[in-house]
């Protein structure tokens, strides 16, 4: 019977094998993505457990974020809340178990939820402490927010003012927007998702306008910057002028004899920088705007998700320099040009920051609940201009402020850049540009307005919007 | 150094562990460090120690691993009911107590094992009626008719009539092997056993089957059915009747599994528990999503998310995300605390108790105590199998108790009475070659 019972082990043996080999496959080998499956909801209930960390406005006291516990003990379950409401709506985003997380919430999640390295956190837990999420101290300014909700008054559009030398965004505001607060009901989240008017769409983001001629900074460092043009080379700016073999007019008709380009870019006069296009020449162009940032993803601390490409698109499809593209329509933000409000704010930062852009950031500081505080180390994305180039757009873009379309963005005791811009969409429907910078001698500030389907023009209806969120964080110095 | 010696010293590091596991639940629950913990492993140490006295003066000869091993999941057991639920471990720890007196009880008032043997009928009929006791008594729990209520307690008989059967069927097998093996006929390349001795065979089938059917408990038929082929196998070394008799199982199982929805269900979720992973497989679902949350070294002792948030209403019953953490699931939170690791120690702790109980079975001497042994060890080795195995989908899920680990009395007693008929088994044969060594060292 002994040989027997020897079998009989080493069956059981076996068994057991089988049950280590299952407890192996679930445990360690399977486990990344019996994690990720939808019908687990451990990981969604357990961040439930976790004190997410505080979202802050500059001043590090304002409170956009935080979160409330509800119950007691073990059985604790943290609910976010936005204070401010609708305020910091679209750039800061939500964070619900059953609604999912997007914007800043989502971007910055792994320092709210306090997520660490694996040695911080084994640390954490010899020290018993419990897991807490590290506070984000956002760039965003409460005053200039409030000043461009105020400025775009309802109207569909959106803001974006970012510090040109460290690419802190101080004001990101998409009209209509919407509270945040709001969404955790499941009801008011499937009205405002198929509400026309798509409040949960971060514009200043997501959107592609049309630049209208805030293009022309763009092409105007080009044709400055390659060496092609000065300030004052000379073009004709009569209308109509033949562009790639179709008639293209001056607003309003308006006609312009041999002048330079200081001329030309006071008055906006689109054949002018039409023509300028076509001889700096597709390659040129793209050279241009790619060092700007466009055909490709601003590199925003943001999900990738919600943020768009700007450049020239057919359809979905991005084109390139050998496309088929008329290029001197493009050179005035016209053709098939779709840009972001963020990326003409980075435009007009650039010119700010004498020829360097910085990549944008939406956060400043992260601060874990020991105190010890991270902060932004502002990055360098790309120099576009020299300082030369970026001087000379410099001047002649405070002389649209001063003396040219501008004029309603000036902001008083201080000197002003910018350039307006007026994409008509349809007959007396248009989509309204202001992009500039204050103080034009030492910028603190660069921002850029549009307002959506708009009887008027982008000087008077954006320029005094920018004046407002200017003035609200120039402050004292202005 | 002495058997028993080595028991005693065993058991220290087992009450240090006991401790060291007290502590964690205790630091992790409310952030401060007492004396209750050590309170805890001493009363552990104590109540083990005075079961030693016992085993060291009735048994001096017994396996010295057994008891130290057995003593290990306890203190597992212990240690994650406490993490749950403090009540819980309040009540097991009474149990552990009440098992460690029946243990005793049973070592010093059953002189001679041997004496089943007279009774084996009486034994085999007290082992039905306690299998279909339930079935009139009880209330079905998950459609399974598995416990009767005694008052303030429920009574699970089946863990008691798992000893009566194997006591039987060792019994009988010993007596009837030779006429097993002789008599038998070759038919279709299958050995047949000769068919006036297979009547009592068949009987357990049918037991086996009764389980199935009218208890509606397919884990424990599968563990009393197991056992009793490996014991046909041992008695008479013919793999032929082990395979007569799988096959006489498969078909009765697959048979009700056409007939009887709920063992159907069974199947379907095995096949695949996520196709409906909030109703029919959620159990399964949520025990594998708990081991996946383990990983190799674990959440670390109460660290793991075994409440849902926000629920009011009582743990374990209502607000436990994974149903029954202290019963069927033990295993699935012991891998998601302790990990890989954790479960493969428990695991582990089953096969070496299996090779200790094998071990006796190889020493003893005579025919019963041989298949005695062997039946009894094989029949906890099953049971830790057929939970572990249904909580890690190697097999489908049926509820029996994890040995010595799970909440529960009757399986914590009914268990310790096993662990002492298989230390008596072994206190005889172990003195007998220990006689013989000395005799030989003369």
């Amino acid at each position: 019977m002994n040989r027997q019972i020897v079998k009989l082990f080493a069956l059981i043996l076996g068994l057991y094998a089988l049950l280590f080999g299952f407890t192996s496959y679930w445990s360690v080998f399977d486990s990344d993505s019996l994690k990720a499956n939808t019908a687990n909801r451990r990981p969604l209930l357990e961040e439930q457990t976790i004190e997410r960390g505080r979202i802050l406005a500059d001043d590090g006291r304002t409170v956009i974020a935080r979160s409330r516990g509800v119950g007691k003990g073990n059985n604790e379950i943290f609910v976010r809340r936005y204070p401010l409401g609708s305020l910091f709506g679209n750039p800061i985003g939500y964070s619900f178990v059953d609604r999912g997380r997007v914007g800043f919430e989502l971007s910055h999640n792994d320092e709210l939820v306090g997520n660490k390295t694996e040695f911080l956190s084994v640390l954490d837990e010899l020290q018993g402490h419990a897991q807490k999420g590290d506070n984000v101290q956002s760039a965003l300014n409460e005053n200039a927010q409030r000043a461009a909700v105020e400025g775009l008054a309802g109207r569909r559009g959106s803001v974006v003012a970012m510090v040109p030398s460290s690419g802190e965004i101080k004001a990101m505001v998409s009209i209509p927007e919407y509270d945040p607060n709001s969404v955790e009901n499941s009801n008011t989240f499937k009205r405002l998702n198929s509400d026309d008017s798509a409040p949960l769409f971060n514009r200043a983001t997501q959107a592609g306008y049309p630049p209208g001629s805030t293009m022309k900074v763009v092409t105007a460092t080009a044709a400055l910057d390659s060496g092609d043009f000065t300030p004052s080379s000379v073009l004709s700016g009569r209308s109509p002028i033949a562009i790639e073999g179709v008639p293209l007019s001056n607003s309003g008709g308006e006609q312009f004899g041999d002048i330079p380009m200081t001329t030309a870019l006071t008055n906006s006069v689109n054949t002018w920088w039409a023509q300028a296009g076509e001889r700096l020449g597709k390659d040129t162009m793209f050279k241009y705007m790619e060092r700007f940032g466009f055909n490709a993803k601003p590199r925003l601390d943001y999900p990738g998700f919600q943020l768009a490409t700007s450049g020239v698109f057919d359809g979905n499809k991005l084109l390139g320099p050998s496309d088929a593209i008329d290029i001197g329509r493009v050179a005035i933000g016209q053709e098939r040009l779709r840009v972001t409000p963020l990326q003409m704010a980075e435009v007009a930062a650039t010119v700010a920051n004498q020829g360097e852009l910085m990549e944008p950031r939406l956060w400043s500081k992260v601060i874990d609940p020991d105190g010890r505080e991270d902060e932004l180390n502002p990055a360098h994305q790309s120099r576009v201009m020299s300082e030369d180039t970026a001087s000379e757009l410099n001047d002649m873009m405070q002389d649209v402020v001063s003396e040219g379309t501008g004029t309603a963005g000036a902001v008083s005791g201080v000197d002003v850049a910018g350039k307006t811009g007026t994409a008509e969409i349809s007959p007396g429907v248009n989509d309204a540009w202001f992009i500039g910078f204050a103080p034009a001698d030492d910028p603190k500030i660069a921002i850029s307005c549009i307002v959506e389907h708009t009887s008027g023009f982008g000087g008077p209806t954006c320029g005094p919007i920018f004046k407002a969120v200017a003035e609200s964080l120039l402050g004292g110095s202005a | 150094m002495s058997a028993r010696t080595r028991e005693l010293f065993a058991l220290i590091p087992v009450a240090l562990l006991v401790t060291a596991g007290f502590t964690a639940v205790l630091i992790t629950n409310s952030d401060q460090l007492g004396n209750l913990s050590v309170f805890y492993g001493a009363y552990f140490l104590a109540v083990c120690v005075a079961t030693h006295v016992v085993i060291r003066i009735r048994l001096p000869d017994a396996d010295p691993f057994l008891f130290p091993l057995v003593a290990l999941l306890a203190a597992f057991g212990l240690v994650m009911l406490y993490r749950l639920d403090e009540g819980l471990a309040r009540d097991q720890a009474n149990w552990f107590v009440l098992g460690l007196v029946l243990f005793s009880a049973t070592i010093i008032f059953l002189r001679e094992y041997e004496a089943l043997e007279r009774y084996r009928y009486l034994i085999a009929l007290a082992g039905i009626v306690l299998l279909i006791l339930p079935r009139f008594l009880g209330h079905p729990t998950n459609d399974a008719f598995l416990a009767i209520d005694l008052g303030p307690i429920t009574f699970q008989p089946t863990e008691l009539a798992k000893i009566c059967i194997v006591v039987f069927l060792a019994s009988y097998l010993n007596e009837r092997r030779e006429v097993l093996v002789v008599g038998a006929r070759k038919f279709m390349g299958l050995v047949l056993p000769p068919l006036k001795h297979l009547g009592p065979l068949l009987v357990v089938w049918g037991a086996a089957m009764v389980l199935l059917v009218f208890i509606r408990d397919l884990g424990s038929s599968v563990m009393f059915f197991g056992a009793f082929l490996a014991l046909i196998y041992v008695a008479t070394a013919r793999i032929s009747f082990v395979i007569i008799g799988l096959l006489m199982f498969v078909v009765g199982a697959w048979f009700f599994a056409h007939t009887a929805a709920h063992i159907q269900e069974r199947f379907d979720i095995w096949l695949d528990p996520f196709h409906d992973s909030s109703g029919s497989g959620y159990q399964l679902s949520q025990s594998i999503f708990a081991q996946a949350d383990g990983g190799l070294f674990g959440r670390g002792l109460g660290e793991s998310l075994v409440q849902l948030p926000a629920c009011h209403g009582g743990f374990p019953d209502r607000c436990a995300i994974l149903p029954a953490p202290h019963t069927d699931f033990i295993y699935a939170v012991i891998v998601d605390e302790l990990g890989l690791f954790g479960g493969a120690a428990v695991v582990l702790i089953f096969a070496l108790i299996a090779e200790r109980g094998f071990k006796t079975a190889i020493l003893a001497e005579d025919g019963f105590s041989k298949l005695l042994a062997t039946g009894l060890t094989t029949v906890l080795a099953l049971q830790a199998f057929v939970i572990i195995g249904g909580v890690t989908r190697v097999i489908p899920l049926t509820g029996v108790t994890l040995p010595f680990i799970s909440y529960g009395g009757s399986s914590i007693v009914a268990n310790f009475i096993l662990l002492a008929l298989l230390l008596m088994v072994s206190d005889k044969s172990r003195r007998r070659v220990r006689l013989q060594n000395e005799a030989a060292a003369q």
